[in-house]
């Protein structure tokens, strides 16, 4: 029955938007550090996961209303951004791209074990102060956990979009990430904006643990959104927050659209396949993504 | 005969690349050689002959790795999954046609070389992160494509059991006798990597992670040399799982999740790239790091723990260890436990007459 199936892929599709949106937001996070530092974290999914642990132990363990626990979750991840980089990724500026690889995925490690260990491995959850009852538009049913997840994503990546064409912080940010010689020549503090960036990544990671922990219940499994980050980089772009938003579509989309036509036929898991497929094709035919900055470099 | 050299006096090329540059290197290795073959199948017991057999099997793979990352200086996170295609490989040989283990584990190299070389190809269009992030999509494609084909994988669970190796005729049932049997494919990597790190290949491949445009100028074909690096690192992966499946006695594509292509980054992280003997160090460390927590724990954590929180104390422990061991080395001593190593032995050089 054709009309069935075109509300079957209209649903597909506005759900593959809202994740999409969400996954954004944590590229978002992952984009922020290659624009300023061009390190690149591993650990992103697990900033997520340790962000969703501190919102939900807070509300859980210390009844800490939703508001605080968010706040609270913001902040420890501003505060572990900064150390982070002080202990770990500055005394590895100007090593090779493998040593900055493997530092952030002990520090996924790190994370891991750290966050169980502290709050325990059962799942916890997060309890959003909005209803559960889906809102109906037409034929597609939307939670309203998703539809605030994706507006939150909007309202950040316009932001920084904003932060980084217009602020004075962000177009240093830009100087430092273009050229980190020039910059320290023009009289900007190389190391005071690789910090701020960490810090903003933390920022980011905890919307996104938040929104991603509300959603899924917050448990060491969180941190495999992280996974998912990288295809949406790719696709977009690794230095375009712009690329961010495409990207995090196109994966959310055709995962879902993947996950409707062809887990009947492949079974099952080609959601968690059908982006790194488009990845490789993306990498094969354009490395730079769709909208990331074309270096030239013999390979 | 016992002597050792004071400081560096060597003259010639061929006396600074010579394996033994010194008659005591040859009474070390010969001593070490009686000590492991000989003197510890007799004196340990089976459980700690078995932790040695998954040292055995790590040192392998973490060399194989080492060609890749510490020698030719390419990234790659899917080791795992190539592991994964020897092991599978060499299982659907030894089930449908019965195949003794010297056809399957130079197969299941072979298989894992052509696979890790086709992933190796974007290795020359791309470098660094993007590689990186290309060998982990290679590693949650192939690790979905065996989970999803039935003829690889044998149906239910992707695990096909596999009967451990038969040497003239009689299986290797004990831990002792599959000792000595993985001693052998440990030596012969250990001298392999030794003498390809010398030959001309091998420093082809230094020539290209050093500098790949000055390596080009002078005539080293970068396409070639690094599709050779991936295939050769790959063989050795594919290699190592095939002994892992002998091991274990099943192939399994949850023995060579994304975890273990970490682990084994991890090894040669913690024990030095580019240097065999770190590749070594590093297998050991990293295999022996949650066995020595598990009893460190178990043995003295009782006095403080309640059991059931020490079930959850102790994985996420390991996990912590873990990690921050691969930060503390890649901060504070880049070149591993090798660099250590080679720090006491110089101590020692002129000791103790030091000045």
């Amino acid at each position: 029955m054709p009309g069935i199936e075109w509300q079957f892929t209209l649903v597909l599709l506005t759900n593959g938007v809202m994740i999409g949106l969400m996954y954004a937001l944590i590229a978002l996070g992952f984009v922020l550090i290659y624009k300023a530092t061009d390190a690149i974290n591993f650990a992103q999914g697990e900033f997520v996961m340790f962000a969703g642990f501190i919102a939900a132990g807070a509300s859980d363990l210390a009844g800490a209303p939703f508001w605080v626990a968010a706040l609270l979750s913001v902040a420890g991840m501003v505060v572990l951004g900064f150390g982070l980089e002080r202990v770990v990724l500055r005394p590895l500026i100007g090593r090779p791209v493998i040593a900055v690889v493997m530092a952030t995925i002990g520090l996924a490690a790190v994370l891991r074990g750290g966050a169980t260990l502290a709050f325990g491995g059962g799942t916890r959850a997060i309890v959003m102060p909005v209803g559960d009852d889906p809102i109906e538009l037409g034929p597609v049913m939307l939670p309203p956990v998703q539809l605030i997840g994706a507006m939150v994503s909007i309202a950040f990546l316009a932001a920084f979009s904003w932060f980084f064409l217009k602020s004075r912080i962000g177009i240093a940010m830009r100087a430092v990430a273009d050229s980190q010689q020039v910059a320290m020549a023009m009289g900007i503090d190389v190391r005071r904006y690789f910090a701020l960036a960490w810090a903003m990544a933390g920022v980011v990671s905890a919307l996104g643990g938040i929104v991603w922990g509300t959603m899924l219940g917050v448990d060491n499994q969180l941190a495999l959104v992280g996974l998912k980050v990288f295809p949406v980089v790719i696709l977009g772009g690794l230095d375009s927050i712009l690329g961010a938003v495409v990207g995090g579509l196109i994966v959310g989309v055709v995962e879902n659209l993947a996950a409707g036509y062809l887990d009947p036929y492949l079974g099952g898991g080609t959601k968690d396949f059908a982006p790194y497929f488009l990845m490789i094709a993306a990498l094969m035919l354009r490395p730079e993504g769709i909208f990331g900055r074309r270096r030239i470099e013999r390979v | 005969m016992f002597h050792r050299e004071s400081g560096v006096f060597k003259t010639s090329y061929a006396a600074d690349m010579a394996l033994y540059p010194l008659p005591i290197a040859k009474w070390a290795v010969a001593a070490l050689a009686g000590l492991f073959i000989v003197i510890v199948p007799l004196a340990l017991d089976e459980y700690y002959v078995s932790i040695l057999d998954l040292i055995l099997i790590a040192i392998v793979g973490a060399l194989g790795l080492n060609i890749l990352v510490g020698y030719t200086g390419q990234i790659s996170i899917g080791h795992g999954a190539f592991m994964s295609v020897g092991a599978y490989t060499a299982a659907n040989l030894v089930v449908h046609l019965g195949a003794p283990f010297w056809v399957t584990i130079p197969a299941g190299g072979l298989m894992a070389a052509l696979v890790g070389a086709v992933v190796g190809i974007p290795s020359l269009r791309i470098k660094g992160i993007y590689l990186a992030i290309a060998t982990l999509a290679a590693q949650l494609i192939i690790e979905w494509t065996i989970n999803h084909v039935p003829a690889i994988s044998g149906g239910v669970q992707a695990s096909i059991q596999v009967p451990r190796p038969s040497l003239f005729g009689t299986p290797l049932e004990s831990q002792t006798q599959l000792y000595l049997f993985l001693m052998a494919f440990a030596v012969l990597a250990i001298v392999g990597t030794s003498n390809l790190a010398r030959s001309r290949v091998g420093r082809a491949f230094i020539a290209v992670r050093d500098q790949d445009i000055a390596a080009e100028i002078i005539g080293i074909s970068i396409f070639r040399y690094k599709l050779w690096a991936f295939a050769i690192s790959s063989f050795y992966a594919g290699v190592t799982g095939v002994l892992y499946t002998y091991y274990l006695g099943i192939a399994n594509y949850e023995q060579f999740q994304i975890t273990v292509s970490i682990d084994y980054l991890a090894m040669i992280i913690i024990g030095g790239l580019g240097s065999v003997l770190g590749s070594i160090f590093g297998a050991a460390f990293v295999t022996l790091l949650p066995i020595v927590t598990r009893w460190f724990l178990e043995s003295f954590g009782a006095f403080i723990f309640s059991q059931a929180d020490l079930a959850n104390i102790i994985p996420n422990l390991r996990l912590i260890l873990f990690g921050s061991l691969i930060i503390f080395f890649l901060v504070v001593e880049p070149e591993g436990l090798n660099r250590l190593w080679r720090n006491v032995r110089n101590y020692f050089r002129v000791w103790p007459f030091s000045y």
